[in-house]
């Protein structure tokens, strides 16, 4: 006897969120020695547009997947500044141009900077963690005149070589935003600043009393950085950072980002640092 | 616009807190200076006989290096001090200091204000403390910097 035909699998929106839709490389831009910007763009129905701040979940076909935070929207490409760290992000990087890459999301909380509207902004990033505060900047300096504040953007780095998009930083001075950037050391000849990103807070200009800060970075640097902006008279409830984990499923099925009672791929990556956060950074995971 | 020298150093957070008769005593023994960019401040081995209040520009730490040359190892800014030699004997400069911008500071001969500081022991303690909290400023951005946490793999979010 004939078994019955199994049914079409239903595309509910769970089972589309974890499947991959096919994206084509069309572009990559090497940032520093190993990170690229890899530009995609869809070979299938495009999804959702992204929010400053999310992630996608990111396949390399045959290798695994990776969560990496979305750098860049030109609709309805999308760009992604991949570290090659890993089995994962090495092949990402290698893929040549036109190569296919599986693409989820987009994933978890953002920026909302439409709500920093008469903010002094104070952008922090360390590393790499400016890649997913590139689109927030770039809609931050996009605010009819400041929306009435000031924009700020504080960017560190291991080395000179280590910074990260370093014409968008140019550009963001000229439209007006105060840019500075450290480095933990430096080559002969560096006459820009050197030392922890802290240091050059005193010399941004905000208001306290109305200032935000979106800050991203490793842990280590987000905790110093918002306690350095909280001393400052920063209100912690106006500091959001944004938290990494070992992102996997991207919809808080596995828990593998949990931080306490925070599922990071979907409460987070972008949670505000007052109150149950600063909490949670403080204790002594394993 | 301050005009005298007492009145560019009280405008410095350095020294925020210390009376207008303590901002009399540094002033004292201090002159304006200016450097141009790329200028030395001082050298590594030379005597700490001075240090520098920075009012605008940037100063480079540097560390010569055979076969690599001056390495930066840390910079100091718009109202920051340069050089804590010149507290502690053998009052010899460890590092190069370059301005690498045009900088004015103010320059306060050290041995004057050591003599200060010694006569009336509780100026001395206050300067100590204003000194003392920007060494340890400067001292934990060194330790977080051992860390090299934007190079071990994990800096970011969602970079893996």
């Amino acid at each position: 006897m004939a078994r019955p035909a199994t049914p079409p699998a239903e595309a509910t929106p769970a089972r589309r969120a974890l499947t991959p839709s096919r994206y084509r490389l069309v572009g990559r831009r090497r940032e520093t020695d190993d990170t690229f910007t890899l530009r995609l763009t869809p070979i299938d129905q495009p999804l959702a547009a992204a929010r400053p701040g999310q992630f996608h979940m990111l396949t390399a076909f045959g290798i695994g997947e990776a969560a990496i935070s979305v750098s860049g929207l030109a609709s309805p490409a999308v760009d992604h500044t991949v570290r090659a760290v890993g089995a994962v992000t090495r092949a990402l990087c290698g893929l040549p141009i036109g190569g296919v890459v599986g693409v989820r999301g987009p994933f978890g909380t953002h920026w909302a900077t439409e709500e920093l509207d008469g903010s002094d902004v104070v952008v922090i990033a360390g590393g790499i963690g400016l890649a997913p505060l590139r689109e927030a900047v770039r809609a931050l300096i996009a605010r009819e005149g400041g929306g009435g504040g000031r924009l700020s953007v504080v960017v560190g780095a291991r080395a000179p070589d280590q910074l990260l998009y370093e014409e968008d930083l140019w550009r963001w001075r000229e439209a007006g935003a105060h840019v500075r950037a450290t480095v933990d050391s430096a080559p002969p000849g560096w006459t820009g600043a050197v030392g922890l990103v802290t240091t050059l807070l005193d010399a941004v200009p905000f208001d306290p009393a109305r200032a935000a800060a979106l800050v991203c970075g490793p842990e280590v640097m987000i905790r110093v950085v918002a306690a350095a902006l909280v001393d400052r008279g920063v209100a912690a409830s106006a500091i959001r950072v944004s938290l990494e984990r070992n992102m996997q499923c991207g919809g808080g099925l596995c828990g593998h980002c949990q931080l306490g009672p925070l599922l990071l791929c979907r409460d987070g990556p972008v949670v505000p640092y007052g109150g149950r956060v600063a909490r949670l950074l403080q204790e002594r995971e394993r | 616009m301050p005009d005298t020298i007492a009145q560019l150093i009280a405008a410095l957070p350095i020294l925020e807190g210390l009376n207008a008769e303590e901002v009399e005593q540094v002033a004292g023994c201090s002159r304006n200076v200016a450097l141009e960019a790329g200028q030395l401040l001082f050298t590594e081995g030379s005597r700490a006989d001075a240090c520098y209040l920075v009012r605008r520009g940037r100063v480079a730490i540097e560390l010569h290096v055979p076969g690599r040359g001056g390495l930066v190892i840390d910079s100091v800014e718009t109202g920051d001090v340069v050089g804590w030699s010149w507290l502690f004997p053998p009052y010899r400069w460890v590092f190069d200091g370059r301005a690498v911008a045009p900088v004015g500071a103010v320059a306060i001969d050290a041995a004057c204000l050591r003599a200060k500081a010694e006569a009336d022991p509780a100026f001395g303690y206050r300067l100590v403390q204003r000194f003392a909290a920007q060494m340890m400023r400067h001292l934990q951005s060194t330790q977080l910097r051992l860390l090299d946490v934007y190079g071990d793999g994990s800096a970011g979010h969602a970079t893996g």
